[in-house]
């Protein structure tokens, strides 16, 4: 059967059909779908970690248990993972595993542009890179076999573009697999250093072998058109620069280890031999520290995702349509009745400095609201709060962390015990809206629901930070601006850690909504306070204030705002 | 090889729209291509997702000035992403005005006679009463149904062939509400 689907989903279709047990993962955009589909699949068991290092660790787990394992995550958490796969690495397979990654280039989505293609070199484990769904399918199903021939995990790396397009797949049956015994053996799971000296040499030797096979490798092809362009490419590179260009492709299946000598024969084949890659020269640079001559950097640059235009364009000077550059921009914001609007406004006001993290209310960085001060990555809102607490900073009083729930058990809480251990004083603001938000609604630990919605035990926020020992805990409505002004004045005023829990479910959670609020206009004095805040319900038209009934979700926050009781509930 | 563009404002459905027309050409027995936008420019910003049917399709992307339709679902962003149209190309406006934050706080106005700034272009403009027709129908979120209905019945889809398309993309409770929209949207144009 043939069906179009979602790269993502063919992923988790391969793995489907390569027989894995256990997926563990973390979302993040533009890998999160590729867990969810897989949990709509009873003969795999999965999970949302609270990380990316927990979810490779049980990868890593499952795989030497003897079954075959994934974990999924996009670019930024195998900084996370890091730390498992390095060692992973060493430790090799029983199982097979695979730790999908998702890059970003462009960032879409995404706080860096960082190329995951550096850790595959940098811990040794060899890097698959489909170029659409079907041959994402085919790769994880690959990725499999090549960890166990080669007792090693393996990465398969997409991109946005790849792992958010549609392709029609054909769909082939589950194979089951036995589990492999787990053979108590310390000499190759016990990473200390009298092992793990054997094991590097084990490593060196596997890259070895596998940097002279992937010379013959099916996952690498050669399409020949004009020999006077030869191009290397891998991804969804590889699609524009068929229909870009009339050059002959070397398609790189696996980027990591790369095919050396396979493309040294293919450059002396043509008359010129190009890399086009997005992101960093990794391919460019390696083919020339092996004395292959080739270039591309120079013409293509290293930020942002190409396109056939975009080739065709800087190979061919070919120049297409332009945008009108009149047009407003329409950038994302939070949506109407997001429960951390009301807690920004509220920051704004007090003149608080804002250390941010990652999620949707990262968007409170951008005008009307302007809260945030500054985002680096998960959970580092509060370590850095803490360090303005430590270096002395005059603004130290006069600070928050924000960070959201699912953030927060990400990687906040050990921020948190840092601060209470090294007797800091700051103040965090969990915003709770029981969901992982941005990345389209996920369970956590704090829902109270797993990734297939069966109830679990809940995480209780209030009781955990009790038990680090947090100074103070303090609940409020964040759709409550009084409490959560009050609740900020205080807690910036002590001495101590701070925890204030500013809690709402996200707006979009629920489909059904009272009646949309509307502006009463005889009421109405045209002050504009309403617009403060940043609501996309709220619309300015020919200098009178309305509310637009298609997106109210009749959260009421705005109705705080207004000194004359202009906005009014509406009626069925 | 048929090129479209679905553009609007994140929450608007254009990714549900895509997959309609994937449906389709799955139901014709086409080669089809589509690249989507999810994560963060979902929430309100400008959405657009490309659209490929044909056969032997490479890349997911439409290129500028290729886009042999243009289907927007707001008014600016029917301006916004004009500039993919190609000669001869029609742009399908549902006429809606949704304010971005930008012409919210006041910083910028939202542009007047976008369809006369749209003819003066040469863009051949269809304009479809998406949210009214939605709002017929039962649902104003039935919008993407509409204009899909809209596009099928300009690009002579058959109406059994987007029907089959539409029951094979929407979750069986919204059903009802969708083929109205469906079909209010294919009445709506081409006669």
């Amino acid at each position: 059967m043939n069906k179009l689907m979602l790269t993502n989903e063919a992923v988790a279709r391969g793995a489907y059909e390569a027989g894995v047990k256990v997926v563990s993962s973390y979302p993040g955009t533009p890998s999160t779908e590729i867990t969810e589909f897989v949990a709509k699949y009873p003969e795999i068991y999965s999970e949302w970690a609270p990380n990316e290092k927990v979810a490779t660790e049980v990868a890593v787990g499952a795989s030497i248990a003897g079954v075959r394992s994934m974990c999924c995550m996009k670019h930024v958490g195998v900084n996370v993972a890091a730390d498992p796969l390095f060692t992973a690495a060493y430790t090799g397979v029983n199982g097979g595993m695979v730790l999908v990654v998702a890059d970003d280039p462009a960032m879409h989505s995404s706080q860096n542009e960082q190329d995951s293609r550096f850790y595959a070199r940098s811990a040794h484990v060899p890097m698959l890179e489909p170029a659409d769904s079907a041959e994402a399918k085919e790769f994880t199903k690959k990725a499999f076999a090549l960890s166990e021939e080669y007792d090693t995990p393996v990465m398969l790396r997409l991109t946005t573009r790849v792992a958010h397009s549609q392709s029609f797949v054909e769909l082939e049956d589950r194979v089951e697999r036995n589990p492999k015994y787990f053979t108590k053996d310390i000499a190759k799971y016990v990473m200390m250093p009298a092992m793990a000296r054997k094991r590097h040499l084990a490593v060196e030797a596997r890259e070895d072998k596998l940097a002279a096979d992937v010379n013959k490798s099916e996952l690498n092809r050669i399409e020949w058109r004009s020999k006077k362009l030869g191009i290397v490419c891998a991804g969804a590179v590889y699609q524009y620069v068929k229909e870009a260009t009339d050059a002959s492709i070397f398609k790189a299946g696996i980027v990591y280890p790369l095919a050396i000598e396979a493309i040294r024969e293919f450059a002396s084949q043509v008359e010129e031999l190009l890399i086009v890659e997005e992101l960093e020269p990794f391919i460019e640079n390696q083919l020339k520290a092996h004395g292959v001559k080739c270039h591309g950097k120079e013409i293509f640059g290293k930020q942002g995702e190409f396109s056939s235009a975009s080739i065709r364009e800087k190979l061919y000077g070919v120049k297409t349509p332009a945008p009108v550059a009149e047009v407003p921009a329409r950038p994302p914001v939070m949506c109407a009745g997001c429960p951390h609007r009301g807690v920004f406004y509220i920051l704004k006001k007090l003149g608080v400095t804002v250390s941010g993290d990652i999620g949707c209310y990262t968007l409170g960085a951008q005008p009307p609201l302007s809260a945030l001060d500054m985002c680096v990555c998960m959970g580092a809102s509060i370590g850095m709060a803490h360090g303005f607490d430590k270096a002395e900073s005059p603004l130290k009083r006069k600070m928050v962390a924000v960070i959201g729930d699912s953030t927060f058990i990400h990687s906040g809480i050990t921020n948190v015990i840092n601060a209470v251990y090294n007797r800091g004083t700051s103040t965090t603001i969990i915003l709770d809206n029981s969901i992982t938000g941005m990345t389209g609604h996920q369970d956590n630990p704090a829902t109270g629901k797993t990734i297939k919605g069966e109830p679990t035990n809940k995480l209780d926020l209030e009781a955990l930070m009790k038990a680090i020992g947090v100074d103070s805990v303090v609940v409020v409505d964040a759709y409550d601006l009084a409490a959560v002004e009050k609740a900020v004045k205080e807690e910036t005023a002590r001495e101590g850690v701070s925890v204030i829990i500013a809690r709402r479910p996200c707006a979009l959670l629920t489909k059904k909504y009272p009646p949309a609020f509307k502006v009463n206009g005889d009421k109405c004095r045209n002050c504009k306070a309403c617009l403060r805040i940043g609501c996309p319900a709220i619309e300015n038209i020919g200098g009178k204030v309305r509310i637009n009934k298609e997106l109210c979700v009749a959260c009421g926050v705005c109705t705080q705002l207004c000194k004359f009781s202009a906005i009014e509930e509406g009626v069925k | 090889m048929i090129n479209v563009l679905i553009v609007g404002v994140g929450g608007q459905g254009t990714l549900l729209a895509s997959r309609v027309l994937g449906a389709i050409a799955s139901i014709e027995g086409k080669d089809c291509k589509l690249s989507e936008v999810h994560g963060m420019s979902q929430r309100g910003g400008s959405v657009v997702t490309h659209v490929r049917i044909g056969c032997d399709i490479a890349a997911p992307l439409v290129t500028p000035g290729e886009a042999d339709y243009i289907l927007a679902f707001e008014q600016l962003e029917a301006l916004r992403w004009a500039y993919y149209l190609k000669e001869g190309g029609k742009i399908l406006v549902n006429d809606q005005q949704i304010m971005p934050m930008p012409v919210i706080t006041g910083a910028v106005e939202y542009p007047e006679g976008i369809y006369v700034k749209l003819a003066e272009a040469g863009k051949d403009t269809v304009i479809v009463e998406g949210l009214a027709l939605a709002e017929e129908a039962g649902n104003t979120k039935a919008v993407n149904v509409v204009m899909i209905g809209a596009l099928c019945a300009i690009e002579g889809v058959k109406y059994e062939v987007a029907l089959e398309a539409v029951r094979r993309s929407v979750p069986a409770k919204l059903l009802a509400v969708n083929e109205k929209a469906l079909e209010a949207g294919y009445k709506s144009v081409g006669k």
